[in-house]
């Protein structure tokens, strides 16, 4: 980079015409030179020095305790609460004590760092010339003092108070994150890896509930060509975790002549050519239900990964990771449509402890 | 009464007596005959059958074979049933311009009369879903467009878009838009599942419910008012993303570059 530059526009051959030079009379390009340095009032007086010592370390000690308020806030508010707060109108205590905490946990260690600098870290002006990009040892020697001068008058070493009360709220403030990561695992329960069907047995099966009609369906109901959703029997859309529920549990039926079945297993799983396939996207959960009746694809609408349900929903297209799990359907005695056992794989999107 | 009698031995009278007889008889026998009204239907439903016939033997045989058996280039029609050819040939869907993934819907050449005899000759080759009447898919209950939406977001929204506009399916294929189909038309799809379209039958949803959903589409694409003034085509986030990204940040940088441009810094130099 350096023979790039021509010899005289680099700042040695200028000579030492540095700020303090007197500029020409009349010449445009003068440099105006600093302005005099103006003392702030905690330079000179030591007890405001003091206190606003107090203050950068209230700040930091207000951060410690938002965190410690973010972590009781996660801990003790029921996430379904939902308050009224003037500006913002109804919203969820939980969501809103955790913004908050966090906020301010954020906010005052930035005041604090902002106000530390302001008050009581040296303001002294200091010209810096331009130089090539490549520094010398002479230069490198300079910015290690430079640094040293900072660290010394920040008084860094000197003001333990803040210096303290800095570590721990910068320690604290990554706690936050490391308790979110909780709702990700299974621990300590393993509701990812199974569904509402998991309530079905072989003495008591679960009726496969048409979402449309809140009834049980037949065999013969489900003709070829059609596409019925189906739900466990025994859940509600009124109960108050449907949402939650039919995340995991929603069900696509697709009845395929036999013949056309080319998965064995996939059509001894089914009845009759009636199969039942877990809605949800192997890839990140989307519902996916853009069945072709002819070609028996089922498409998702979010990152196009594409099923083959007439071979047992093998993925021939797209980023899913594996195929839909099937549920093991039958009929019971009055001929109605059920289930006897639960999905024999976590349904939606991979994790780590996935069997297969 | 005297001038009757007095002609009665004329030589006439015998024939006016007869013709008179005669009238009376065929009059009763008309007034009291079982009317053959049934007759008379099946009649113009194998009139209809026909014609229908002549008219599947010019537009519809060369890919469904004379007698809508099937062959490798179109489907076998036995037990489609008339909604089907109504909806096909009433969208203009069929007779198909060029096979591919999708046959598109285009200007229908058929008269509804010819429509009606076609799906008479198809419905004959064997039993299927039928021409719905009006009352079947005209909701006049305003508690159906609601009902309608829940349904249209459980079973439609998913390849039609949840405004009805339609959407990308898999090798070329798509979901049409929904706007200004007829309502008929609608009902016919969902009895009959067209294309890569799954059907919906009455077992699964029942009448009442695709009249509901009828309901709800003709609302959403032709009633609906847009209090917001934009739509952006009811796509979602792409024409909206693209909407934010070319207009909004592109009014904040020219407001960005204006404001810098008048500063007192700027003033001076």
């Amino acid at each position: 980079m350096s023979h790039d530059m021509s010899e005289e526009k680099l700042p040695e051959s200028h000579g030492s015409a540095g700020h303090h030079e007197v500029a020409a009379h009349g010449d445009p390009f003068a440099d105006p030179g600093l302005p005099a340095h103006q003392p702030r009032r905690t330079d000179i007086d030591e007890r405001a020095a003091q206190r606003a010592e107090r203050q950068v370390s209230l700040m930091f000690v207000v951060s410690m305790l938002a965190t410690v308020g973010f972590i009781a806030s996660y801990v003790a508010i029921d996430p379904d609460k939902i308050v009224y707060i003037f500006p913002l109108g109804h919203v969820s205590a939980l969501n809103f004590a955790l913004g908050m905490t966090l906020g301010v946990a954020l906010f005052c260690i930035g005041a604090g760092a902002v106000h530390w600098a302001r008050t009581l870290m040296s303001d002294h002006e200091i010209p810096a010339e331009r130089h090539p990009i490549e520094a010398d040892d002479e230069v490198r020697a300079d910015v290690i003092e430079q640094f040293r001068t900072g660290a010394a008058e920040s008084g860094f070493g000197r003001r333990k108070m803040i210096r303290n009360t800095l570590i721990g709220s910068m320690a604290l403030v990554p706690l936050s994150g490391v308790v979110l990561l909780r709702d990700l695992g299974p621990l300590p329960e393993d509701k990812l890896e199974h569904t509402g069907w998991r309530e079905a047995t072989d003495v008591k099966p679960l009726q496969l509930i048409n979402m449309n009609t809140n009834q049980p369906m037949k065999a013969e109901d489900v003709i070829v060509g059609s596409l019925t959703f189906a739900m466990p029997e025994g859940l509600s859309t009124h109960d108050e975790d449907f949402q939650q529920q039919i995340a995991k549990d929603a069900l696509m039926l697709v009845r395929i002549a036999p013949e056309d079945i080319k998965d064995t297993e996939s059509r001894e799983k089914g009845f009759e050519g009636i199969l039942a396939y877990s809605k949800i996207c192997t890839h990140v959960g989307c519902p996916i239900s853009l069945y072709e009746q002819q070609t028996h694809h089922a498409l998702c609408p979010c990152h196009q990964s594409t099923f083959d349900l007439a071979d047992g929903a093998r993925v021939i297209f797209g980023p899913a990771g594996h195929p839909l799990p099937q549920l093991k359907i039958t009929t019971d005695e009055k001929g109605f449509l059920v289930a006897t056992g639960d999905f024999d794989e976590p349904v939606g999107p991979s994790y780590w402890e996935r069997a297969r | 009464m005297k001038k009757l009698s007095a002609r009665r031995r004329h030589p006439l009278a015998a024939l006016v007596v007869l013709l008179l007889a005669l009238a009376a008889t065929g009059g009763l026998y008309a007034a009291f005959a079982p009317a053959d009204k049934a007759q008379a239907d099946v009649a113009a439903q194998s009139l209809a059958i026909d014609e229908g016939k002549k008219l599947f033997a010019v537009g519809c045989s060369s890919c469904h074979g004379l007698n809508g058996q099937g062959s490798s280039d179109g489907p076998s029609l036995v037990g489609v049933g008339s909604a089907a050819v109504d909806f096909q040939v009433g969208t203009g869907r069929m007779p198909a311009q060029q096979p591919g993934a999708q046959v598109p819907s285009k200007k229908n050449i058929y008269s509804q009369a010819e429509i009606d005899q076609l799906a008479a000759f198809v419905a004959s080759l064997g039993p299927g879903p039928v021409i719905p009447t009006e009352e079947q898919y005209t909701s006049t209950n305003p508690e159906d467009l609601s009902k309608g939406g829940e349904l249209f977001r459980t079973n439609c929204a998913q390849c039609h878009n949840f405004a009805g506009q339609g959407g990308a399916l898999t090798q070329g294929k798509y979901a049409p838009s929904l706007e200004g189909v007829d309502a008929k038309h609608i009902y016919e799809a969902m009895q009959t599942g067209p294309q890569n379209m799954p059907s919906f039958p009455d077992t699964t949803m029942p009448e009442e419910q695709k009249k509901q959903i009828v309901a709800f589409v003709r609302h959403t694409t032709n009633d609906e008012p847009n209090p917001g003034g934009l739509t952006l085509g009811s796509l979602g986030p792409v024409t909206e993303g693209l909407f934010g990204w070319i207009f909004g940040l592109g009014t904040l940088i020219a407001v960005a570059i204006w404001v810098a441009a008048h500063t007192t810094k700027a003033k001076k130099s």
